[in-house]
């Protein structure tokens, strides 16, 4: 049933294409980081760029992440918009201060006179047996330091609507796309994730949760990978009779309280899935924004469908026990009722 | 120092076992993965970094190394392993996710630890010079004997943690020594345009010690220049940089296109692959006959078949004991 003017991009183009549309307009966008010229990106996400602009404008960089990200630093606060890759959102230990004391803190401390509008782009998640370094979200680590807002799309049409957004934004925007989204040959991608998405350049609101799947009985609040598994969980629930909200929080920072409360406040149920770690992250934050603004919208209490609190194992059994999926959802219901 | 007969014929069957042991992995690894390549299936599922082309420098570095000494490898970590001594069988069985590996399955092909011949590896670029320096600064206050071994490849140099252990090191004179893989790519990235210098072995003199750079990927000379360093590090003399010029015949990954690679760069690596080249050498030389290197072939053949039978027949790991081993027991 494909419409006549469909055009379905994967995420990885549609975060070059709002790139390159960029550039085009703007001489001040620049990308730089490992293996984002020739390659295109790891995750293909800057494929096409260094044909059309050139390495002064597209520059790969040497693994040297705390120069080449306190050189972005340096390099927005003195004009220019830096779009910044780091492959692996596991590898950014090795350059953290740049990121959490630097870009983060230089609008502030500076009481807003040197602003950093940068974006810096990495992948996410797990999935494929990658190990304990390669596939981590630590959506809660970036989105639980202040200065710093943080986007995280499930599908395309976000995809580009974010990135155009977050290259106009003045300040620092930490853009993570999960990999089992992203549309790499050589990786399985999730269907729902490849979508239409409209040549023309558009941005989408930062900081703007969406209910992607209207429901009467639970909300289920996630974000990138999760979002998929949680629209899949609803499916299976319909069957049982249970009429499941989905919100798909596509920001982190600024998180969209108003709409899961609003949601929640229907629904009288909530159901967290994330593929961070458990504790001290996105799914605690997410049921105290609901709880502690008003407790009696709740006729149950909450649940979470998370990463346990262990590093990611390589073995497929070990790693696939732990991720979240449809299934834990549907038990997380299940085990609602029960209480 | 010149290799001993015993020494090269070691330094050949490591060289060969490796090699043996990623084509046998190479082989597997796209079970599952055709027709349609998706890393996430088949008995060897994730990234997979080959070795293959670089065996020379492991062995001409690791034949002066016994159990005791310390070494510290990258993403890319077999010839290393299997060049100190890691258990072949428990090391297959990890690339394999099975509960007999040396993690129980944790680990995966970037992290293969095994403490029996003090080697551990990790996957982010420059991570194991710490842990190396740290080792070498034990074995100094301890007053144990041994030396520590960061192999790292030219890529890692350009991280801060390159600058900062060569440094620790220098300054505290530790039996250290680091080995810098040259393939000259990181990923799709030339060396030449990373880099700002040609000669890595350079950098030695910002830290005061001695640096020597290897050419051509030979064994012979690698365990010459190799020898020198851990000699000085043995009688306390302090670390030293030592850069080797080694070739990837492979992609960085497998699944890698290659697309960045100039034409017919592939062609001539295969042409100056490093094992051929040690063998007529072994022979022109008379150190080793026709039939001994038929017999050390086919002996680390069928040592790579026994670790991959041993593997395949492992079971998985129970699922839930993801959720053990986070503390010490
Ligand atoms: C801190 C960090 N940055 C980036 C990466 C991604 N990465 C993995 S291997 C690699 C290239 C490494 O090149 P080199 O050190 O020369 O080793 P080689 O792969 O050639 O053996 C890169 C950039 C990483 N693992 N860690």
């Amino acid at each position: 049933m494909s419409k006549t003017n469909e055009r379905r991009l994967t995420i990885a183009r549609a975060m070059a294409e709002a790139v390159q549309q960029e550039m085009q307009l703007d001489p001040s966008v620049f990308v730089m980081g490992e293996d984002i010229g020739a390659l295109g990106g790891v995750y293909g996400n800057t494929r096409g760029l260094l044909d059309e602009f050139g390495p002064q404008r597209i520059r790969d960089t040497p693994i040297s992440e705390t120069a080449f990200i306190g050189a972005a630093v340096g390099a927005a606060q003195d004009g220019m918009r830096p779009v910044v890759e780091l492959m692996f959102v596991d590898f950014f230990g090795v350059c953290f201060d740049a990121i959490y004391n630097l870009m983060a803190k230089n609008n502030y401390f500076s009481g807003g006179s040197f602003k950093v509008p940068m974006v810096l782009m990495t992948s996410t998640g797990g999935g494929y047996s990658d190990a304990g370094q390669h596939s981590q979200c630590v959506y809660g680590t970036f989105a639980h330091l202040p200065g710093m807002k943080v986007v995280a799309p499930s599908n395309a049409y976000d995809a580009k609507g974010l990135m155009t957004a977050a290259m106009r934004d003045d300040s620092p925007v930490v853009y993570m796309y999960h990999k089992g989204l992203q549309g790499m040959g050589w990786l399985g991608t999730e269907a729902g994730a490849t979508v239409h998405v409209p040549e023309e350049s558009y941005t989408l609101e930062i900081g703007k949760a969406k209910v992607v799947r209207p429901g009467k009985d639970v909300t289920i609040v996630s974000l990138g990978m999760g979002v998929h598994n949680a629209l899949k969980a609803a499916m299976r629930l319909e069957e049982q009779g249970v009429s499941a909200e989905v919100v798909d929080l596509v920001s982190l920072v600024p998180l969209d309280r108003d709409t899961i409360r609003a949601s929640v406040a229907k629904t009288g149920r909530l159901i967290v899935v994330d593929e961070d770690y458990m504790s001290y992250g996105v799914s605690g934050e997410i049921i105290a924004s609901v709880t502690e603004h008003d407790i009696s919208v709740l006729k149950a209490a909450p649940k979470r469908v998370a990463f346990p609190d262990v590093p990611i194992p390589f073995a497929r059994v070990m790693e696939q026990y732990c991720l979240p999926n449809p299934d834990k959802i549907v038990e997380a219901w299940s085990r609602m009722q029960a209480a | 120092m010149s290799p001993t007969r015993d020494e090269l014929h070691w330094m050949y069957r490591n060289m060969v076992t490796s090699r043996s042991f990623e084509e046998a992995i190479a082989k597997i690894y796209f079970e599952g993965k055709t027709p349609v390549f998706n890393m996430a299936n088949g008995p060897i599922p994730g990234e997979m970094h080959l070795s293959d082309g670089q065996e020379p420098v492991a062995v001409g570095v690791c034949a002066h190394l016994n159990r005791t000494d310390v070494v510290t490898a990258t993403h890319r970590p077999h010839h290393q392993a299997i060049a100190k001594g890691v258990d072949l069988d428990r090391m297959a069985a990890e690339i394999f996710g099975k509960s007999t590996g040396l993690s129980g399955g944790r680990g995966g092909h970037m992290h293969i630890f095994d403490p029996e011949v003090n080697f551990a590896c990790s996957g982010i670029i420059g991570q194991g010079l710490g842990p190396a320096v740290g080792a070498a600064l034990s074995r100094q206050m301890q007053d144990k004997p041994g030396v520590a071994v960061a192999f790292i490849g030219e890529g890692a140099v350009n991280q801060g943690a390159f600058h900062e252990a060569m440094n620790l090191a220098a300054v505290w004179k530790l039996p250290f020594i680091c080995v810098i893989e040259d393939n000259s790519w990181g990923i799709s990235v030339p060396k030449q345009s990373s880099t700002a210098i040609a000669n890595n072995a350079e950098r030695a003199a910002a830290y005061g010690i001695p640096g020597m750079r290897v050419e051509g990927n030979d064994p012979y000379a690698i365990y010459d220049a190799a020898g020198e360093a851990i000699a000085r590090a043995r009688a306390g003399e302090g670390p030293s940089l030592l850069e080797i010029e080694t070739y990837r015949l492979a992609g960085h990954f497998m699944g890698d296109a290659e697309g960045y690679r100039p034409k017919g760069e592939k062609d001539a690596l295969q042409e100056a692959d490093p094992i051929p080249r040690m063998r007529t050498r072994l022979l022109t030389d008379g150190v080793a006959s026709e039939s001994e290197l038929a017999a050390i072939e086919s002996e680390s053949l069928a040592r790579v078949e026994a670790a991959i039978r041993f593997a395949r027949d492992s079971e998985d790991p129970a699922p839930e004991d993801a959720l053990t081993c986070v503390f010490a027991a």
